[in-house]
């Protein structure tokens, strides 16, 4: 298959979503292109989590487009909807392991599922994607058995089971002490760099951003306020992004006022 | 694009063309082609990959397959001048030492 990097694999074009009369996502716009790894960056409430539940399918817009390699995906439906979202390999917050089933039947289950292929292809494929992610040898594991590392590990492996073109990940090192979550974030570099992946990682954690990031989206508030490179970021003059990447509090005194101005409604 | 399979059989060996994607949707028709063509090959059994564009697990499963099942027929089982795409693949998956690999067909 013939790639241009350049070109987008995801075009968000003024996306807006709303719960009741919030609205949590305000008209955003951006391009992923094909084969680098893309952060959307943001603090609680910046409606990254939202983004990412639209980005995958879990979720539709009400207003605004996804095109996925070319294709308006909120407006698909049926087959090709799902067909689509074959090629989409998502990693989970908590790993969403099944705990019933060994760690070998969870990679295999996408694959078991979405494909007819033969229990011995899907055998082998399973241990191939286990030891891509450092977990060989765990197949007969149940999830319970594994550390948070190794289960994030093999979160990724089950998102790799059907060779997807784009990977998401949901805040990949939450939760891990932070040599584990280094280990991850090298492996998210490796599948990106090896296989070509298109990765698309919500996180609000600066270390990690730059170790993986090619291009970081800044959301607040449902809004875009900067994308480019890490480098171009950390000089840009906006007020939020300097106080983000400078992990300055919010400042409680204004905070105040503000509470006090509109409970007594004097200035 | 769509996988395109021909078996050409001599005294010694019966070789096995394979050209287009081996992907989760075609990779079914290789591991036909393979399968049924170890038993009763009369030498060895060669894939010839030089024109695949794109390979992805399911055919790289295919071809441990493959390979498992010349062992149990006491076949020998070769990889021929695989494609760029194919060899990346078979790299980072660990078996590019596990396959014998000929770069001539």
């Amino acid at each position: 298959m013939m790639t241009d990097t350049h070109e987008p694999i995801i075009e968000v074009e003024n996306l807006v979503v709303r719960y009741g009369e919030h609205t949590v996502l305000d008209g955003v716009t951006f391009q992923v292109r094909r084969g680098e790894v893309f952060v959307i960056l943001g603090g609680s409430g910046s409606g990254k989590t939202t983004l990412l539940r639209n980005l995958v399918g879990l979720m539709r817009p009400d207003s605004g487009r996804i095109l996925i390699k070319g294709e308006d995906f909120t407006s698909m439906n049926g087959d090709d909807r799902i067909e689509l979202r074959k090629k989409i390999g998502m990693c989970f917050q908590g790993s969403a392991l099944l705990n019933s089933i060994s760690v070998g039947e969870n990679v295999a289950l996408p694959l078991r599922e979405h494909t007819k292929l033969e229990d011995s292809t899907i055998e082998i494929m399973t241990k191939i994607k286990l030891e891509l992610v450092g977990l060989g040898g765990v197949e007969d594991y149940l999830p319970s058995e594994l550390s948070g590392g190794m289960k994030k590990r093999a979160g990724i492996a089950r998102a790799m089971a059907m060779d997807p073109e784009i990977i998401f990940y949901d805040e990949p090192s939450a939760g891990l002490d932070p040599i584990v979550g280094a280990g991850i974030d090298v492996l998210i570099r490796k599948m990106q760099e090896t296989f070509q992946l298109s990765s698309v990682v919500v996180t609000h954690e600066m270390e990690s951003v730059k170790a993986i990031a090619d291009t970081v989206c800044m959301l607040q508030g449902g809004r875009v306020v900067g994308i480019g490179s890490l480098e171009e970021l950390e000089r840009a003059d906006h007020p939020y992004i300097q106080q983000f990447f400078a992990r300055r509090p919010y400042d409680e005194e204004a905070e105040d006022s503000a509470y006090a101005r509109a409970l007594t409604g004097l200035d | 694009m769509a996988l395109n399979i021909e078996r050409k059989v001599s005294s010694d060996e019966t070789v096995i063309s394979v050209a287009g994607d081996v992907d989760l949707y075609t990779s079914p028709e290789l591991r036909k082609a393979v399968l049924e063509a170890v038993p009763g090959a009369a030498g060895r059994v060669a894939v010839d990959l030089s024109g695949v564009n794109y390979i992805d697990s399911s055919g790289i499963a295919t071809l441990v397959e493959g390979l498992r099942s010349a062992h149990k027929h006491d076949k020998a089982f070769v990889l021929v001048t695989p494609s760029p795409p194919v060899m990346q693949v078979l790299e980072l998956s660990k078996l590019d030492n596990v396959f014998e690999v000929r770069t001539t067909s």
